[in-house]
């Protein structure tokens, strides 16, 4: 029980995210979390907009009750698995970090910077969590999966795609770390 | 309710995503300021044994359950959609710290402000099919 209750480290979580994967295939399914994204447009009426929408949904129920249980699997851990809210980060982070204004790096999940109930109520923190938002669904769905879809499965299946996609992420993800972060925050 | 059984992989999914922290904004930061190997373990073991996962799908030697061969059904060609989606991607990223799995999990966390976040996910989501007319593929 021990072991559960302490922070998993990559050689046990990268397996187990392969046996999800394992999993959803032997079901007849296939991985990919961006594309609810899309079936929760349909079902919110977003085809009497743009046609798109208008498919039949129904046909991924399958995949709205994987990501319900994610929503579950993640509770049950906030709840009853996780001891600790400290993220052991870097220190070199931690202190970066402090450098552009950020308390008290990785003493829990989430920076209160970003995610506080003060923050997403101010207009320039709600702008922050909104954009963020804003460019995840639309980057995903343009280049046609997230971070399962194209960086594990894509990947894993050696598919020029995704790796152009996952090489994308990256791009996108060290030009906001390095250079937009700082003038943000 | 044949479903069911996608809600408890989706449950095993969320609770392997928030224990190794996979779902915190810092370990999305620490990824992109190389500061540690955390994130690249994760996704480079998953991928390497997801690999071999392929090469068992391919040559038949792992079927369904229902005993049917697995086929991959290949990713969109196109330089500039893979590309141009995936920098927006990564730059939605690294600002919010999750990506479209982890923003469900954190929902399950009671994390109020992800609401917001998955919000702008859905209406991105919308605006990419409003708009994709007019973008290079």
């Amino acid at each position: 029980m021990d072991f559960i209750l302490q922070p998993w480290p990559w050689y046990v979580a990268g397996p187990l995210i392969t046996l999800v994967m394992f999993l959803l295939f032997y079901l007849g399914k296939k991985f990919g979390v961006s594309s609810n994204l899309e079936t929760i447009c349909a079902i919110g009426g977003a085809g009497k907009i743009v046609d798109f929408f208008k498919f039949d949904w129904h046909k991924n129920t399958w995949n709205l009750m994987f990501i319900l249980g994610t929503v579950i699997g993640g509770f049950i851990t906030y709840q009853w698995l996780t001891p600790s809210e400290v993220v052991a980060i870097n220190p070199q982070a931690v202190q970066d970090l402090a450098d552009l204004g950020f308390q008290n790096a990785g003493a829990q999940y989430l920076p209160d910077e970003i995610f506080s109930t003060d923050t997403m109520f101010s207009l320039k923190g709600f702008l922050i969590l909104i954009i963020a938002g804003i460019l995840v669904g639309f980057g995903s769905r343009y280049a046609g999966g997230c971070t399962s879809g194209h960086g594990i499965v894509g990947l894993s299946n050696l598919e020029i795609p995704s790796l152009i996609s996952v090489i994308g992420f990256f791009i996108g993800g060290l030009i906001m770390t390095w250079l937009l972060l700082p003038l943000i925050f | 309710m044949k479903n069911i059984k996608f809600l408890i992989v989706g449950i095993f999914f969320g609770i392997i995503l928030s224990k190794a922290e996979v779902i915190s904004w810092y370990r999305i930061y620490e990824m992109f300021k190389f500061q540690s190997f955390h994130m690249y373990g994760v996704i480079g073991s998953a991928v390497v044994l997801g690999s071999i996962l392929m090469i068992l799908f391919k040559k038949g030697i792992i079927k369904t359950y229902f005993g049917h061969k697995i086929h991959v059904d290949p990713k969109k060609k196109g330089f500039k959609r893979n590309m141009f989606g995936g920098i927006i991607f990564g730059l939605g990223w690294a600002l919010g710290g999750a990506c479209p799995g982890p923003m469900f999990i954190l929902l399950g966390r009671g994390a109020a402000a992800i609401v917001i976040v998955l919000i702008g996910a859905l209406f991105g989501a919308f605006l990419y099919h409003a708009t994709k007319k007019h973008l290079p593929h």
